[in-house]
Formats: C-alpha cells, structure tokens, sequence
C-alpha cells in the first residue's frame, strides 16, 4: 500500500503531504526533510525507485517540483509511478497549471487515493465533485 | 481555470499563503504564522459569532499551518462545528482538518461520530463519502464500534451510489485492519467478493483492495475470488483499448485494475479448476504477448503502464512457480528489459529476475544473462540498479559459475559505493564459502576480500575463515602460506594482522621449513605490525606469540624479551599487562610437556551454520536473501548453533534465534549472556576460545578475556522502583522487585535477578516496630515435586541473623536455579518472637516459570513459521478472560517485556494485538515459547495464546498470564 504522498519542491518545502499511516508530527519534518535531500541527491538518469528504510520511495519530478510517494514492498512500483502521473493530469486539467489551492488538491487525492489504496484512476470521475462544487457555486 | 478565481476561493487564504511564499527566511515565516495564529485565536474567541465562511477561512489558514511542520493545538471545536455544515466545502474542510489532525481526544470523538451518523443517513452521496473517508482516515477503535456494523450494509445495497460504495469499501478495509475483531464478514462474505463483478470499474478498483486483504487472513472463506478475478481480468485484456473508454490510460486499459487482479491471484495457488486455470494461462500469455506488439504510442506513460501489467504478471508466474513454460517466457522478457534505456526498467527487471532464479524451471534460463548482469554492475550509473545487479548476480550463483562471479563481485569491491561495501563483502564471503570446491581457492578469497575491502570485513567474516582453516587440515599449510605473504605488504589491513596472528600461531610451523619464512621471520613480520594495531589486535598477537614459544623453542628468548619490555609488562592497559605477564611466567616455569599441553592446537569447531550467513539475513531480513542449499546443508544434526547441552526441543527454537544474532556474535556464533569466565592464569585466549563453549555457564563478571570475543551484555532485568505493597504472588509474575508482604509488624522486600537457568533473589526483612524480633529464622521449602526435580538449589547462601532490632533491617540471599520446568512456588517460612508472642508467617515466593525466559527477537516471517510449527494442540494453550486492569498500550508493553519476553513489532498485522517470543531456559533444556495477545478494547476482553515446545509450559504460562492483564 501507498505509506505517504508528499508533494515538495526543490528547497524542500512542502507543498502537499497525507500519511496513510500514522506518523507523528515531529517524525514528520524530519522524514521529508531526508525524502527530499534522497531525492534531490539523484540525477535524471537514476532509476525513480529508490530503497529508503523499510519501504520503497516512488518519485517523479515535474519542473522544480517534486512527487514523492513511499510504498511498501508489495506495490507494483511502475502502477504507482503512473498514478503519479495520472494524479499530477488531473491536478492539470483541474488547475491551468500547477497551482496551490490546498482543499481542493485534497479533494482531488482523496478521489483517487483513501488509506493507501488506489479507489479510482477515471480523470473525469475524479473532477465530477469538483465539477458539480464549482457549478453550484457559479449558479 | 486559475484557482482563486473560483466562486468559491478563499481570498485571506490565498493572500496568506503568498505571504508565507514570499518569506525570505525561516524566521520571517514563522513571525508571520505566529501573527497569523495570534489573529485566528482572536477571532475564535471572540464575541461575534462567526459565520460558515470564515469558520472554513481559519481552519484552512490552520490546516495550512499545520502542514508547514507547526503543531496546531486549537481549532477542532470549530472544525467539528464545520461537520454540520450543509454547504460542502465547509463541510469538507472539517473533515479534512479532523482526518489529519484529530487525535483521540474522546470529548470530540463523539461529537464527531454524531457528525458521521447524520451523514451517512443523508442519502447524499457526496457528504457520505466524506464521511467514510473520515471514518476510514482516522479509523479509531470507537469509529469502528460506531459503524462496522453499518458499512458493509453501504457497501452491498443495491441503491448505494457506486462513489459511495468505494469510499465504503476502502472505508471497510480500514476498520477490518485496525480492529479485526468488530468487521464481522459472515454473512456479507459472497456478496462483497461479487463486487469483482460490478460492472463499474472504479468500485472493483476500490473493492479489489478490501478483497485482497481479506483473502489474505481468510484464504478458504474468499476462495470464490479467483475465477471471478479471472473472468474480470480476461476481459480486460482481451478488450481493444477504447472498450473500457476513460479507464484506459494511454491506449493502456485498466493499468490499476489489472495490476490489482493480478496481485490478488497471488494470494493463491493456481487455480484448480482447469477452465479457470486455462483462461488464467491464456491471460498472462496475452499480456506476455503484447510486450512484443509494436507500441501504441510513443508516450513512455503508455509502455509504463503496460509493463506494470507486464510485472505483475511474471510476479504471478514466479509465484505459481509451476509453468515451465511462461517461466522462460519471462525470463527471457525480463532479459530484453535488463537491456532497455529505461533506468526504470533495467532495475525492475534485475529485481524480478532474482526471484525468478531461485525457481528450478527458469534457473538456467536466468543464468544465460550473466555478462549483461555482470555489465550492469559495473557501468551502471545509479547505485539502487547496481545493488540489484549484485543480488542478483548472488541469487544465480552456482557451482558452475561462481569463480566468476566471486571475482567479478571482488573486482567491483574495489571501487564500490560504501553504502553496500559491507553487504557486497557478506555475499562474497558467503558465495565463496558455499561453493568452496577447494579451500585454497576459498582462503584465497577472503584474503582478497581483507585486502580490498578490510574496513568492511564484519568479525563474523574473519571468525569464518579462521574456523574453517582450524577445521580442515587440508588448507592449513596454504592458508599460512598466502597469509604469510598477504601480511608482507607495507600497509595491511588489522584485520589481516588478526587473521595472520591466529593462523601463523596455529599453523606457523607448516612454513617454517622455508628459510624464508622461518620462525624468527614469522614472529618479526608480525612483530613488525604489532605497534599499529589497536588493543585487542595486540591481545591476539601475545597469544600468538605465546604459542610461537611452543611451535618453535629456538624463538623462546627473543619472545621472552620482547614481553619482557616495559611497554608490554607494564603497559597501561590491564588485559595487555595481563597477558604479558602471565605469558612470561608460563613460558620461563612450565616444562615442555606442559607448555605443549597448555598451548596445544586449537580442536576443530563444531559445525554449524554461517554466522555470517545470519548476519546477511538480517541485514536484509528473511527472504531476501535464497540461499536455502547452504541452509540445509548446514542443518545436519539440527544444530546451528552448536550449542552442545541443548535438549531436542531447542532445535526448532535455533533456527531463529540464528538469524537473530546477538549483535555482538562471537566466533562461535553462541548468543552468551553470562560474560566468559575470566582467563584461567595459564591459558591464552586461544585457549579460552575452545573452553568458553566448554564452560559457558561460569556466572563471573570477569573482564573479558579475549580478543576473539566481544562479550554480550549481560542481560539482566532493569531494576524497577519499589512499587506499593501488595501481597499477591501474581504481582511478581511480570516484575522482579517490590514489596512482598507487608503487615504491623514486618515488611518483606524482594530483589531478584534472574539470567538464564540461574537466579539470585534477595529479601530484605524489615522490622517496623521498635521493638526486637526474636529468634528470627527463616526457611524455604519447595512442595512436593518441586524440591526433587524441579527447582533445584534453592539455599540460603548463609542463615539470617537470628535477632532482628527494631527498625532495622537484614537481608538473605537465596540461589535459585531452574532444572525443568514446574508449576509451583516454593514457600517462605518465616518464624520470630514478638514480645514473647511466636510469629508464623508462611508466603509464596514469587519464583515463577517465565523468570528464567529470554527475550528472542525474530522477524514476522520467522514469527508465523515458528507459530505453524507449534500447532499440535497440546503444544497451545489459550484463554479469552475479562481485563482486570487498564488496557492502555503503554502498561500492557511494560508488562509484557516485563515478562522477560521480547515484544516484536510488525508482526501481528493488527496493530493491536501484542506477540512476544523468548526461549525459558532450564538446565536440562531449553523451551521456545511464543505469545500472542489480542485486547478487545469494547468488550474489555482479551484473547490470550501461547505455543510452547513444551505442553506443560504453555498451560502454566497461560495460567499466569491470564491474572496479568
């Protein structure tokens, strides 16, 4: 299953973060200060799975942001790395472009991803709360 | 679509955030976020009643905070508040504040659970799948009393939204991890595996994660699950790629879901069924296929997505491990990935390719890629791909290739990465011991390994070579040849000096013929390295020394005046001052005969499993590492450990105590608590090597003795704070100390420590009055049984002081030791006068079974294997008892270490339920005992299992523990 999705940028601030276990806040700072440096620390040409601890890290870097995902070892690491994928287009097709808007990335993870496990991957089934949301509020 | 810009955006959340962007440092955000709490709390607590919106507004601003690393400690009133919201966003900012921030503060909980209930009975769709998602994020043990009963009637309706039904399904998986024992599936069983046939793609999605870990725990009761899995995933591969419209990703149908299919099927054997088994091969075939079909676009998301397919399902062939054919299928598609530009690729296909070579079909199949493995260790940029190359290169190692491979992996030593220098050395070493096929070969290799790699060459491995060598007289001569030579380099390794110390002081006498290395040049060589080296360096080459005066008497006077000199006799440090004196000694008084006798040649060791072999597993943990032929054959005897006094019953226990080492493991691989006795005065450390294991059990704190062996800590109880009084013998079961008995007259205190099969119990008498006791005696008898076979000495190591004055205390000391197990305590008699009036007091002692346990650490799969072996029902004991005490985590921890087992982490897959294993150890035998206890927080209730090698253990340890809890 998926342990956490964090969302970082290249001077290591955090963007987004969700743990679908249980991690203390102080343990927090620490794990995606080190995450960052582990993926910060690779070329281009490294391979995008990269042993750390007792799980494995699923990252993808999109311009000076990037995705980072820890899995256990049970997940099949290109599915998750696609879902990455999968995640950050409809983030685009949502927002023009990468752009902060904190309830509604959420939204839009919470429909793909509940308690590490993947629920749904269709972009536009995704959006539907979101595009119902924005309609009524545009009405 | 610019975010802001929506109707519904925050505009004092969108200022605030840029603020906080636009910091230029650390402690200009932080001022800011100060101001910015400062304002919220005002703004909480003030008059004005605040409305929806900027409710939703601050407990954004806090969520936001919150994940800039700060701790947020106010403002889940108010995000509990937002619950009842009707607008959405409002409504989904609460939940989002308490998913992530909520902890199990029970005030809010139940303003919460209300919160849900009225959700889910809302019939609308959205606000009941925020609901499940907050059920399912925080997933608490009073969550799931509130509504497991409720969510599999969700997710199984027939009128329930198919959104609704995922987030339930998820929601279910959730609760069924935390608290197993309130999801009761019986009845929604079928209807939850037909699921997989919903003709909805994102809730097969959803419930194929629930089913999979059900199937898991329940294997029989889900059997249903694989052809229905089949079926679905046939038709996902057969289907063209715009049949499953917006599930296809890049011309990809289904990734996830196929990926999930696949991934369920391996919590099965194949199917039985021959149809289902047919379509199943004819499905992996496809998908096998298709690798080869030219792509259907450019796009690398398109072959990524297709390969994930392609991985599960060579996973799945590995694991059926039956169909020679698709093997080799997969094998040689993973060998055109091992060549692919993709890094990702490359190492996905290094890694799959290693278990694939442990299966007998596609063995040989793996080995024909050999140069290309051998070429990715040593041109791949990226350290994570060239660790596979080498576990894989160690996996398809063989008797016919391994020369290869060992010099590859040596040649790659030289330069690589220190991050996997300590591991790359373990496999070497392993390899080259395993397929050994001549032991000059062998020496040869692990001398180079020294050489190349010294700092990383572990203990375990230089322990190995000098055990080997002692035990096979075949490479004696040549081993003290290439050492000889190996140490004439200007600058070696300490660890070649240790190496070279222990043979030439065995074996120096095979080279001395050769003018060349005679023995004055022998002893100069390593004379000459001597002042290098560090203390316990130093301490192995006095032994050598000494045992170069009886190899060769013409070195007598030259090594006399070597330990004759200031800086050894009177060397700072005690162990070598020691050495050198004693040795001097030895050597100017004993006779020839008795030097001979003394100095003799070390006998061989008993076989016994690598301890390096150990070390490697539990660097990397069972099953990463296959190596099962150099297991077995080391298994002879059932003895890994060589641990000459076990019983029967301790073989099966070994097993994992061997891949547990204590992190200190000695050269002969023994896990000794009680520190070595110290050196006899005549006997060198080569001497004592052989008669620690002889003698293991001299319960002495002497400083250790030696330079082989790093002592293990002793491991004794922590001493805890007397605690208040209480008379019960049950009190003492999980504790060693405390006040035993008290009344107006007397208080008895007890201290007990207990190692192994021995323990040592000290009472304390305290007279509380001001007046003399008299005639005070004390005696302990066992009962019945107890005193003939099964609690042995049990003595008073001197008699109590027969006056006891007032407020004074005395003190007794009783030896125990544990012969087998037993089941009584013995008592404690204790006599006096008060006054002139006699006193008669008769206690239990607090002596119990589970004192003379040791902790044994082991990995979860060890855990389960040790578990299934103990299943023959006598060997389990079990009793479901109402809690007696408080089920907080934390006293239930302290319990059960004190218990004297060893409580293991990530074991039990439910988080809640507690497993600890430990070995009792009698003097006749030694016991494995393994625990599992599951609390059921509603009902106040546990669950209590024990399996023990020994029936009458297991019925006596649950007997006592079920007082405990």
């Amino acid at each position: 299953m998926i342990r956490f999705m964090l969302m970082v940028n290249r001077q290591g601030q955090t963007r987004l973060s969700r743990y679908y276990q249980p991690v203390e806040l102080s343990r927090r700072a620490q794990l995606e200060a080190d995450v960052v440096r582990c993926c910060l620390s690779r070329r281009k040409d490294q391979c995008s799975f990269v042993d750390y601890k007792d799980f494995k890290l699923v990252y993808r870097q999109y311009a000076a942001l990037y995705v980072v995902v820890g899995v256990t070892d049970n997940e099949n690491e290109l599915s998750v790395y696609e879902l990455l994928h999968n995640f950050v287009e409809v983030l685009d097709k949502y927002f023009s472009r990468i752009m902060f808007n904190l309830d509604r990335v959420h939204i839009i993870l919470d429909e793909m991803i509940q308690n590490g496990h993947v629920v749904e991957t269709n972009k536009s089934r995704v959006l539907a709360p979101l595009t119902a949301l924005d309609k009524m509020a545009d009405g | 679509m610019p975010a802001v810009s929506k109707g519904d955006g925050m505009r004092g959340l969108a200022v605030f955030i840029s603020d906080i962007r636009n910091c230029k440092s650390k402690e200009a955000e932080i001022k800011r976020i100060n101001k910015e709490l400062a304002n919220i709390r005002s703004k909480f607590k003030g008059d004005k009643a605040l409305d929806g919106y900027s409710k939703k507004k601050y407990v954004c601003k806090l969520l936001f905070i919150f994940l800039l690393g700060h701790d947020i400690d106010f403002g889940h009133m108010e995000a509990v508040n937002l619950l009842s919201s009707n607008k959405y966003t409002e409504k989904q900012i609460g939940y989002l504040f308490i998913s992530v921030l909520v902890n199990s503060n029970s005030e809010l909980i139940r303003l919460i659970n209300n919160a849900i209930k009225n959700d889910l009975s809302s019939r609308n769709p959205t606000f009941m799948c925020l609901a499940l998602h907050c059920i399912a994020n925080v997933g608490s043990r009073e969550m799931a009393e509130a509504f497991a009963s409720e969510i599999p009637r969700i997710l199984v309706a027939g009128d329930t939204m198919d959104s609704v039904k995922q987030s339930a399904a998820l929601c279910l998986l959730r609760l069924y991890k935390t608290s197993p024992d309130l999801v009761l599936m019986g009845e929604w069983t079928s209807r939850v595996v037909h699921l997989l046939n919903d003709q909805h793609m994102g809730v097969v999605t959803a419930a194929i994660s629930l089913i999979t870990c059900l199937s898991q725990k329940n294997p029989d009761e889900f059997k249903t699950c694989v052809s229905l899995a089949v079926s679905r995933l046939s038709r996902i591969v057969s289907s063209a790629s715009t049949d499953l419209q917006d599930y296809t990703y890049y011309f990809v149908p289904a990734p996830w879901l196929s990926c999930k299919l696949l991934r369920l099927l391996q919590c099965y054997p194949p199917p039985e069924d021959g149809a289902v088994k047919g379509r199943l091969v004819e499905c992996l075939e496809t998908i096998l296929n298709k690798a080869q079909e030219p792509p259907k676009s450019k796009k690398v998301q398109h072959s990524n997505a297709k390969n994930a397919i392609l991985f599960e399902a060579i996973s799945l062939i590995i694991h059926y491990d039956s169909e020679p054919n698709l093997l080799v299928r997969a094998c040689n598609q993973l060998g055109q990935f091992l060549q692919h530009r993709e890094t990702n690729l490359r190492y996905l296909a290094l890694e799959s390719m290693c278990t694939l070579a442990s299966s007998e079909f596609s063995h040989e199949a793996v080995k024909t890629h050999i140069e290309t493995v051998i070429n990715a260790l040593k041109t791949e940029r990226d350290v994570s791909v060239r660790q596979r190359a080498a576990d894989l290169l160690y996996a398809m190692c063989d008797r016919s290739n391994a020369k290869q491979i060992v010099a590859e992996m040596l040649s790659y030593l030289e330069t690589a990465d220190y991050s996997i220098r300590e591991e790359m050395v373990l496999k070497v070493a392993i390899l080259a011991e395993k397929y050994a096929v001549d032991y000059s070969w062998y020496v040869d290799t692990i001398l180079n390994l020294i050489r190349i790699a010294g700092d990383y060459v572990s203990e375990e491995v230089w322990y190995r070579v000098i055990q080997i060598v002692i035990n096979r007289d075949d490479v004696q001569g040549y081993a003290a040849k290439t050492v000889f030579e190996a140490l004439q380099a200007p600058a070696c390794h300490e660890n070649m000096v240790k190496v070279g110390g222990y043979i030439l002081g065995e074996f120096g006498n095979l080279i001395a013929g050769d003018p060349r290395s005679s023995p004055l040049v022998q002893f100069n060589l390593l004379h000459s390295k001597f002042h290098l080296c560090s203390v316990p360096t130093r301490a192995l080459l006095l032994s050598a020394y000494i045992k170069f005066i009886n190899l060769f008497p013409e070195t007598k006077a030259t090594i006399q005046e070597v330990l004759r000199c200031d800086s050894q006799i009177r060397n700072s440090d005690v162990e070598l001052q020691q050495r050198a004196v004693e040795y001097l000694k030895l050597s100017s008084i004993a006779s020839t005969d008795v030097l001979a006798t003394v100095l003799e040649e070390m006998p061989p060791f008993p076989e016994r499993e690598s301890s390096i072999l150990a070390k490697l597993k539990k660097k990397k943990g069972p099953g990463a590492v296959s190596v099962p032929d150099l297991e077995d054959g080391k298994r002879e005897g059932g003895e890994l450990n060589g641990g000459g006094e076990r019983g029967p019953d301790s073989a099966a226990m070994s097993a994992s105590n061997a891949s547990t080492p204590s992190p200190s493991a000695d050269l002969l691989g023994m896990r000794s608590a009680a520190p070595m006795s110290a050196a006899p005065t005549s006997a060198g450390s080569l001497l004592v090597d052989v008669f620690s294991e002889a003698g293991p059990a001299a319960p002495s704190a002497a400083v250790n003795d030696d330079g082989f062996l790093s002592s293990a800590p002793p491991s004794e109880d922590p001493a805890t704070l007397l605690s208040e009084a209480d008379e019960l013998l049950n009190k003492f079961v999980c504790k060693n100390n405390g006040v035993l008995f008290e009344n107006q007259l007397l208080q008895i205190g007890i201290k007990s420590e207990y190692r192994q099969n021995l323990g040592r119990m000290y009472l304390f008498y305290g007279n509380k009055t001001s007046v003399q006791f008299a005639s005070f005696t004390t005696t302990v008898s066992c009962p019945g049984e107890l005193q003939s076979h099964i609690l042995s000495i049990l003595r008073a190591t001197k008699p109590v002081e027969p006056v006891v004055e007032g407020g004074a205390q005395i003190q007794q000391v009783l030896n125990i030791e544990c012969l087998t197990d037993f089941s009584e305590a013995p008592l404690l008699n204790i006599k006096f006068r008060y006054g002139g009036a006699l006193q008669n007091l008769s206690l239990k002692l607090p002596v119990t079974i589970n004192k003379f346990f040791q902790p044994t650490e082991m990995t979860s799969h060890d855990f389960f294997q040790r578990w299934k072996q103990l299943s023959q029902p006598q060997q389990e004991a079990q009793k479901i008892f109402k809690a007696n005490h408080s089920m907080d985590t934390e006293v239930l921890k302290a319990k059960l270490l004190g218990l004297g087992t060893a409580l293991l982490d990530d074991v039990d897959p439910n988080p809640e339920n507690y497993v600890c294993a430990g070995v009792i150890q009698t003097k006749g035998q030694q016991v494995g005992c393994l625990l599992r206890l599951e609390p059921n927080g509603q009902a106040q209730m546990y669950r209590l299992t024990l399996r023990c090698s020994k029936d009458s253990v297991s019925l006596r340890l649950c007997e006592l523990l079920a007082q405990q809890f």
